[in-house]
């Protein structure tokens, strides 16, 4: 079987954000928006989860968190930015403590703008992830990177 | 008298086509529990999709241990199935049952993470709660039909129903906790349920919780398969009955799960003996007696 992009399990991190877009993030999984139709299970565990879904910027506390949490994740993975401040800082950018957007410290393949994001665009910005998701896991195989690294 | 040729098949049938039936079964349980909550919901095959996808991520294992634990545990649950099937001996099945939830713990425990330690305890606690009831299971089967040998059972003339409904309740009741349903998915749940994180499959990544799925749909199959073989004789149509029951069943789980919440493991082990005590130990009472 060569398609993975059915079951994009996702793991939401609420970084420096006002919890507008958590919100909204969190308003995709009712009955209304119910992103669960694209196999898509927001799961609270690294080890399971193939999309990152960061809200908020980076401040000082959570970047090592966000680090951690990247790195826990099994490849292929993709990494969605939701939210202004998640893409540059917003209007937090600013701030003393605040470093910036979450591509100041992990690659972010996805970026989802708006203050906060509609629910619309969030799941338009996951779909794109779950493309790419499937896109990552073609490339690994190509390259014969699927091996199992044990640490 | 004893088929080998029937029993060789039920055997061979259930190593193929249990993990289909599992991943599908698994796959309705999700379309009906979205349904219940007025959402659309993944398709039915959404089981065999994750199983895929998991197979085909990187395998972030923490130690080589996990990896030979969560395979001896899926050896152990088709020997379960293999040896029910096959019409061996129910105590036998259950035993091997036991020693695989134990090699889940021994998976968890390897991993030293705080997570995976809670969840190990739960576990204990869930096995300490349903233990009796499953042994009481094989004791109501022996005392209705007077065989502990799963071929014996079928061919008995009055399905173990009528004498052991007391039994039966209470096999039904543990149900919720065998298969992680609310409200007692205390160690590890499903679909995108969370209990300090994800209890006993925390550390499981890629191939480790695939084969933790796997391994599960198997176990499964053989629990509906006890439910089925309270209904089984040697009457051709008690196999519509045992279909029937099973469904029901299974439908049962997913309305119990989708209405209640998450109990502590206190009440689940007070539930669960009083339960077990209630039903299954007056109907031992009963049996007792009248025989
Ligand atoms: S983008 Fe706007 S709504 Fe979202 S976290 Fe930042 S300030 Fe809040």
């Amino acid at each position: 079987m060569k398609n993975i992009h059915k079951s994009p399990w996702l793991l939401h991190y609420d970084g420096s954000s006002c919890n507008g877009c958590d919100i909204e993030v969190l308003a995709c999984t009712t009955p209304v928006y119910d992103i669960e139709r694209f196999g898509i299970v927001n799961t609270g565990n690294p080890m399971h989860a193939d999309i990152f879904l960061i809200t908020g910027g980076i401040n000082s506390q959570n970047e090592e968190v966000v680090k951690q949490i990247y790195s826990q994740m099994p490849d292929p993975k993709v990494v969605i930015a939701v939210g202004t401040c998640a893409c540059t800082g917003g209007i937090f950018k600013e701030c003393y403590n605040i470093k910036g957007g979450v591509d100041t410290t992990i690659p972010v393949d996805i970026y989802v703008p708006g203050c906060a994001a509609r629910p619309e665009s969030i799941i338009d910005g996951v779909v794109k992830g779950i493309a790419l998701f499937q896109k990552k896991h073609e490339d690994m195989k190509k390259v014969g990177k699927v091996s199992n690294t044990m640490n | 008298m004893m088929n080998w040729e029937i029993r060789v098949l039920m055997t061979v049938l259930f190593v193929v086509l249990a993990p289909f039936l599992g991943g599908l079964l698994d796959g309705i349980d999700r379309v009906i529990t979205a349904r219940m909550q007025g959402r659309k919901g993944p398709g039915i095959l959404q089981p065999f999709y994750d199983l895929f996808k998991l197979m085909n991520k990187q395998l972030l294992a923490v130690n080589r241990i996990q990896i030979l634990m969560l395979l001896s545990y899926l050896v152990f649950v088709i020997l379960t199935g293999m040896l029910f099937f096959g019409g061996f001996d129910l105590l036998l099945c259950f035993f091997s049952l036991s020693t695989a939830a134990m090699f889940v713990i021994l998976a968890s425990t390897s991993t030293h993470s705080p997570y995976n330690s809670i969840g190990s305890e739960r576990e204990l606690m869930q096995m300490m709660a349903y233990e009796p009831a499953v042994l009481l299971t094989a004791v109501g089967f022996y005392l209705s039909t007077g065989t502990f040998k799963v071929y014996e059972i079928f061919n008995t003339s009055v399905p173990a129903i009528v004498k052991a409904p007391g039994f039966f309740i209470g096999f039904i009741f543990i149900l919720t906790i065998k298969f992680r349903k609310s409200p007692f998915d205390i160690s590890t749940s499903h679909h995108a349920h969370q209990e300090i994180v994800k209890g006993v499959t925390t550390e499981m990544a890629g191939l480790d919780y695939a084969m933790y799925n796997l391994a599960e749909w198997y176990e499964n199959i053989f629990l509906y398969g006890v439910v089925g073989l309270f209904f089984a004789c040697s009457n051709p149509w008690s196999m519509l009955w045992a279909f029937i029951a099973i469904v029901c069943v299974a439908f049962l789980m997913t309305l119990i799960d989708n209405v209640s919440a998450r109990v502590r493991w206190e009440l689940m082990l007070k539930l669960t003996w009083a339960i077990t005590l209630l039903s299954a130990g007056v109907n031992l009472l009963i049996l007792e007696f009248v025989r």
